[in-house]
C-alpha cells in the first residue's frame, strides 16, 4: 500500500454531514409574530429575501464568490422570480453557523465543481417566487382584494381595478408573517428579464478603489499576526525548534507548534512574524518520504500503465479483439504533472478563541467545511463556533481545503481572547500546498482497413483525489469515479463524446505522497489532453482531417458535436488560414456542460508559440449571465494556458521544488490570445461554467502545435520541451 | 522614525527601516488596498506610485521612500472623482476576484501618464502584472477606453 498523505480528511467530509441535519431550503417560515429579522432589524420574507423599509432588497447568497460571478448570477435568479427592482438589490452571506442553527435552511455552501448555480438554481428561484407571492398576498390583504387581482413588477405591487400601488418595502413586515405558498411554479427561462441577461457584476465598485475587504485585509482590535512553516517534506513532522532564538526579535509574542507538522511565530505584524520565522531554527523529522522525487514518481506511474487493475471507467465491446484484429495500431503515452493553485490571495484566516466560542473570518470555497475544521481545531461543539465568509482572492479549488483555518484556530487557542491572523507566505503556499493529481496515460487505438476507429484502450495510471481525502466517497471496490471525468459512458456530468464500438478506459490507482486536490477542471484537464490529442494522432494515422474524423464518431452525441461544429465554423476550419497560422481543435463534456475550442497559432524557430486567437463554445444548457460566462471562458484560458506553458510542480527529496511565481509562472497580458466566445445554451438543463472551458484550451493548442511543426507533445509543461510563448 | 507622505498625508512610522513599503502601508498605515501577492516583485499586486513612478512596494524598503510622495489605490481618485482608469474598469466590468486589480490599475494609470494613447505593444510591454482569473481581455479593452476618455 502506498503512503497516503494525511490531510484534513475529516473537515472535508464533515463539511455537509456533521454540521447539520435536514434540508429545509428557505421556504419554511415561522408563523405569527415571530418574524425572523436581519441584523439591521429588517424582516426576512424568507431565508433568501430580506426587504428593508426603503425597498432595498437583500438577497442571501450561501455560496462563495471568488471571481466566478455566482454571487451576481444567484442574485439574478432570485430577483427574477421576486420581480424586484434590480437596481435596489444588494447581497449578504449568511454564516455557516446560522445555517446549522436553522437546519441548513440555505442548503449547501460549497462553491466547488462548478456547482454554485447548477445545483441551487431551483431552490433559490423558489425562494424568490415564494417571497413574491407573500408580498403580493400581504398587499392584497391590506387592500382586501383577491391576490389574483394584484400584480408585482420591479418591486411595486399594483391593484389595477382600484388604481392602488404599494412597494415591497411597505408590505414586507406583513408578508413576513404569512404562510409561504405550498407550490411556487417557476418561470420558463425564455421569459426571463433579469436572469439570462448580460448584467454587470454587483461587486465591482469596491474592487477598483481599494475598499474591497478580502480576509487578508481583515482587522480586529488587539489582533496579532502569525506566519507558519510546515514540514517541507510531505509526511514529515516537527522534531524540535529553538523559540529562544527569536523571542527577543521585534514584535514577537509567541512561538507555537500547530499540529505535529507545523510551527508558527506570532507577532505584532505579519512582517515581523515572517522575519522571525525565517530566523527560527526548526529541526524536522522528514519521515518516510525524503527520497521521493519526480523521477521515482514517474517510475511508479509508468509501472501502472501495464499493471493489472479492476477499476474500469468505461467499457464497450471487446477492445482486445479489436486491437488484435486492427489493420493499423496507434499507441502513445501521455502524462500530466502536479500543479499548484497559486490563487492571487495567499491562504489566510483570522481566528478568535475563548473556551466558550470560536469565530473565524476567512475566504473559503466551503464555509461549512471551514466551520467543521474550526470546531475540530477548537475542540468546541459546532454550535459554539462560526465562520464569517469573506470575498476570495481566487479559489480554483484550493480554498475548498480548510487546513489554514485549522492552523489559525490552533494558534488562537494558545492565546485565548486574542485575535490571530494567520497568513501563509507565497512560498509556503506554493511549496506546501495541495496539487493537481499526477497521472500518465497509455492509449492504444485500432483502425480497420477502411481507417475506421474500431477500438480504443485508455489506461490511466496515477493519483486518486478521493482515495486520499475522502475514501468513503469511492465507488465499489475502491474505484475513484472522478478519475474518469469526461470519459464516462453516460450521465449528465461528463460523458465521452464519441461512439467507439470497442472501448476500455481503466485506472491503475497509484498515490505518491504528494497530497492531491481539486484544481480548476480537475481530472478533465489531463483527460481532455489525453483523448483529444490522441484523436488527432488517430486522424493522422487514418489519413483524415481531425474534424471529419471526430464527426464520424459523434453522430450519437449531438450536443458535443454542436459545440465542436460551432468553433470549427467560426475559426474557419477547412478554409485556408492566414500565412503561417495553424489550427487545432478539442472538445469535451464536463460539469454538465459541453465545450469545444479551436486555436490558431503560429510557431517561430520551432519553439516560440504565438496564440493568435481561441474560439471557444459552451453549451451550459441555461445561461444565467452571458457576459460573466464569457469572462469565465477567457479567464479559464489564462489559468489553463499558464499551466500548459509554465506550470508543473516537480519533486526533489520529498519536497515540491517550486516556491513562488518566478519558478511557477503565470501568463501575462502580452501572451493572452484573443478569445472569441460562443455561449450557446440549448435549454432544458443547467451546466457549470467556472471550469469546463479550461480543459479544451491545452489540447487545442497542442493539436495546433502539431499542425504547425509535426511535433507531437505528450507531456506538459511546454517549458520542459524548451517551448515558450513568442 | 521615518516620515512618509501617502496620498497627500504625512505619517510618522517607527519600524525597522528594512520593512517593505507594502507592509508599512498595510500594517502600519492601515491601507489594505495594496495587496500582497508574492513578495518578490513578480506579480505586481502591490504596485503603488512613488514620486509618480509605479513600483512594486513589496520590494521597496521603507528606508528608500522616506520623504517621497506615495500614492496608493486609495489615493488615486481625486476629490471624490474616480480616475479615468477606475471609471473604465467599472464600465468594462473588468475585475473578477479583483485581488490583483489594485496593482493592475496603478500600473495602467502610470502607463497612460507616459503613453496617453498606448499601442498594443505598449500595453504588452508596460503591463506585466499577474492576474490568475484572467481578466486580460477586459483589461486591454478598458485601457483603450480610458485612453480615449478625457
Amino acid at each position: 500500500m502506498n503512503y497516503i498523505p494525511k490531510i484534513d480528511r475529516r473537515s472535508f467530509l464533515v463539511g455537509t454531514a456533521a454540521v447539520g441535519g435536514g434540508l429545509s431550503l428557505g421556504l419554511q417560515l415561522p408563523f405569527g409574530p415571530d418574524v425572523v429579522r436581519a441584523a439591521d432589524g429588517s424582516p426576512e420574507v424568507n431565508a433568501w429575501v430580506v426587504i428593508r423599509p426603503d425597498d432595498t432588497v437583500v438577497i442571501r447568497i450561501a455560496r462563495s464568490e471568488m471571481g466566478q460571478g455566482s454571487l451576481t448570477g444567484l442574485a439574478q435568479l432570485v430577483a427574477e422570480e421576486l420581480e424586484c427592482d434590480w437596481s435596489k438589490v444588494t447581497t449578504e452571506y449568511p454564516t455557516p453557523g446560522q445555517n446549522v442553527a436553522r437546519k441548513r435552511v440555505w442548503g449547501d455552501y460549497a462553491s466547488t465543481g462548478s456547482r454554485s448555480i447548477r445545483e441551487s438554481h431551483q431552490y433559490v428561484r423558489q425562494g424568490g417566487a415564494a417571497a413574491r407571492e407573500m408580498l403580493k398576498q400581504a398587499a392584497a390583504n391590506e387592500w382586501k382584494v383577491p391576490v389574483s387581482e394584484v400584480t408585482a413588477e420591479k418591486g411595486v405591487i399594483t391593484h389595477k381595478a382600484s388604481n392602488r400601488t404599494t412597494t415591497y418595502g411597505k408590505v414586507a413586515e406583513a408578508a413576513a408573517k404569512l404562510e409561504p405558498p405550498k407550490e411556487v411554479p417557476l418561470k420558463d427561462p425564455k421569459d426571463w428579464k433579469i436572469a439570462g441577461k448580460p448584467l454587470k457584476r454587483l461587486d465591482t465598485a469596491d474592487k477598483v478603489n481599494g475598499k474591497q475587504q478580502y480576509s487578508m485585509d481583515f482587522k480586529m482590535p488587539g489582533m496579532l499576526c502569525a506566519a507558519i512553516k510546515e514540514s517541507p517534506v510531505f509526511g514529515g513532522k516537527v522534531k524540535s525548534f529553538d523559540a529562544a532564538k527569536v523571542t527577543g526579535l521585534p514584535g514577537v509574542k509567541k512561538v507555537v507548534q500547530s499540529g505535529d507538522a507545523a510551527v508558527a511565530v506570532v507577532a505584532d505584524t505579519w512582517w515581523q512574524a515572517k522575519t522571525a520565522l525565517e530566523a527560527l531554527p526548526i529541526v524536522w523529522d522528514d519521515g518516510p518520504n525524503a527520497k521521493v522525487s519526480s523521477a521515482s514518481i514517474a517510475e511508479q506511474l509508468k509501472a501502472g500503465l501495464d499493471a493489472e487493475t479492476k477499476f474500469v471507467g468505461n467499457q464497450q465491446g471487446d477492445v482486445k479483439a479489436a486491437i488484435a484484429g486492427a489493420a493499423k495500431k496507434v499507441e502513445a503515452v501521455y502524462s500530466y504533472p502536479f500543479q499548484n493553485h497559486a490563487t492571487m490571495e495567499p491562504m489566510n484566516a483570522t481566528a478568535v478563541y475563548t473556551p466558550d466560542k470560536c469565530e473565524v473570518w476567512t475566504s473559503s470555497q466551503n464555509g461549512e467545511a471551514a466551520l467543521a475544521a474550526a470546531a475540530e481545531a477548537a475542540g468546541l461543539p459546532v454550535a459554539k463556533c462560526d465562520v464569517h465568509k469573506m470575498l476570495l482572492g481566487g479559489g480554483f479549488g484550493r480554498r475548498a481545503r480548510s487546513e489554514y483555518v485549522s492552523h489559525a484556530v490552533r494558534i488562537a487557542k494558545e492565546m485565548p481572547g486574542t485575535p490571530i491572523k494567520l497568513i501563509k507566505s507565497r512560498e509556503e503556499d506554493t511549496s506546501n500546498g495541495v496539487y493537481h493529481p499526477i497521472t500518465q496515460c497509455k492509449l492504444v487505438g485500432a483502425l480497420d482497413a477502411n481507417n475506421n476507429l474500431t477500438g480504443l484502450q485508455m489506461r490511466i495510471s496515477g493519483q486518486s483525489i478521493l482515495a486520499v481525502i475522502a475514501p468513503s466517497r469511492l465507488a465499489e471496490g475502491g474505484r475513484d469515479p472522478i478519475v474518469f471525468q469526461g470519459l464516462n459512458a453516460g450521465g449528465t456530468e461528463g460523458q465521452i463524446g464519441y461512439t467507439i464500438p470497442n472501448l476500455l478506459i481503466d485506472h491503475a490507482m497509484i498515490n505518491p505522497p504528494i497530497p492531491p486536490w481539486f484544481w480548476r477542471g480537475v481530472n478533465n484537464n489531463q483527460n481532455a489532453i489525453y483523448l483529444e490529442c490522441f484523436m488527432d494522432e488517430l486522424a493522422l494515422a487514418a489519413g483524415q482531417d481531425p474534424l471529419e474524423f471526430r464527426r464520424k464518431l459523434m453522430t450519437k452525441h449531438p450536443k458535443h458535436l454542436a459545440v465542436l461544429n460551432a468553433v470549427a465554423e467560426k475559426v474557419g476550419w477547412g478554409k485556408p488560414a492566414p500565412q503561417g497560422v495553424y489550427r487545432g481543435l478539442a472538445q469535451q463534456m464536463g460539469y454538465g456542460s459541453y465545450v469545444a475550442a479551436a486555436a490558431e497559432i503560429s510557431v517561430t524557430g520551432g519553439n516560440k508559440i504565438k496564440i493568435h486567437r481561441i474560439v471557444a463554445a459552451t453549451d451550459c444548457g441555461t445561461a444565467v449571465n452571458p457576459a460573466q460566462i464569457e469572462r469565465q471562458i477567457s479567464g479559464s484560458f489564462v489559468y489553463g494556458l499558464s499551466a500548459l506553458f509554465y506550470g508543473g510542480c516537480t519533486v526533489k527529496d520529498g519536497r515540491i521544488e517550486q516556491t513562488n511565481f518566478h519558478d511557477n509562472n503565470s501568463m501575462r497580458i502580452a501572451e493572452m490570445p484573443k478569445v472569441e466566445s460562443i455561449v450557446m445554451p440549448s435549454g432544458g438543463f443547467f451546466g457549470g461554467v467556472g471550469e469546463p472551458t479550461i480543459f479544451v484550451a491545452a489540447p487545442a493548442v497542442l493539436n495546433a502545435f502539431f499542425a504547425a511543426t509535426g511535433k507531437r507533445i505528450r507531456s506538459i509543461p511546454l517549458k520542459d520541451h524548451d517551448i515558450s510563448f513568442a | 522614525m521615518a516620515a512618509l507622505t501617502i496620498n497627500g498625508q504625512t505619517h510618522q512610522v517607527d519600524v525597522d527601516p528594512n520593512t517593505p513599503l507594502l507592509w508599512v502601508l498595510r500594517e502600519q498605515i492601515g491601507l489594505t488596498g495594496t495587496k500582497y501577492g508574492c513578495g518578490i516583485a513578480q506579480c505586481g499586486a502591490c504596485t503603488v506610485h512613488v514620486d509618480g513612478v509605479a513600483m512594486r512596494s513589496c520590494s521597496v524598503p521603507l528606508s528608500a521612500v522616506a520623504g517621497k510622495q506615495i500614492t496608493t489605490i486609495e489615493g488615486l481618485a481625486q476629490n471624490g472623482v474616480l480616475h479615468k482608469v477606475q471609471k473604465a474598469w467599472i464600465d468594462h466590468d473588468v475585475p473578477q476576484c479583483g485581488y490583483c486589480q489594485s496593482g493592475m490599475i496603478m500600473a495602467v494609470a502610470e502607463l497612460l501618464k507616459n503613453k496617453p494613447k498606448p499601442t498594443e505593444a505598449d500595453i504588452d510591454a508596460g503591463i506585466t502584472n499577474i492576474c490568475r482569473c484572467g481578466t486580460f481581455q477586459q483589461v486591454r479593452a478598458a485601457i483603450h477606453a480610458a485612453a480615449a476618455s478625457a
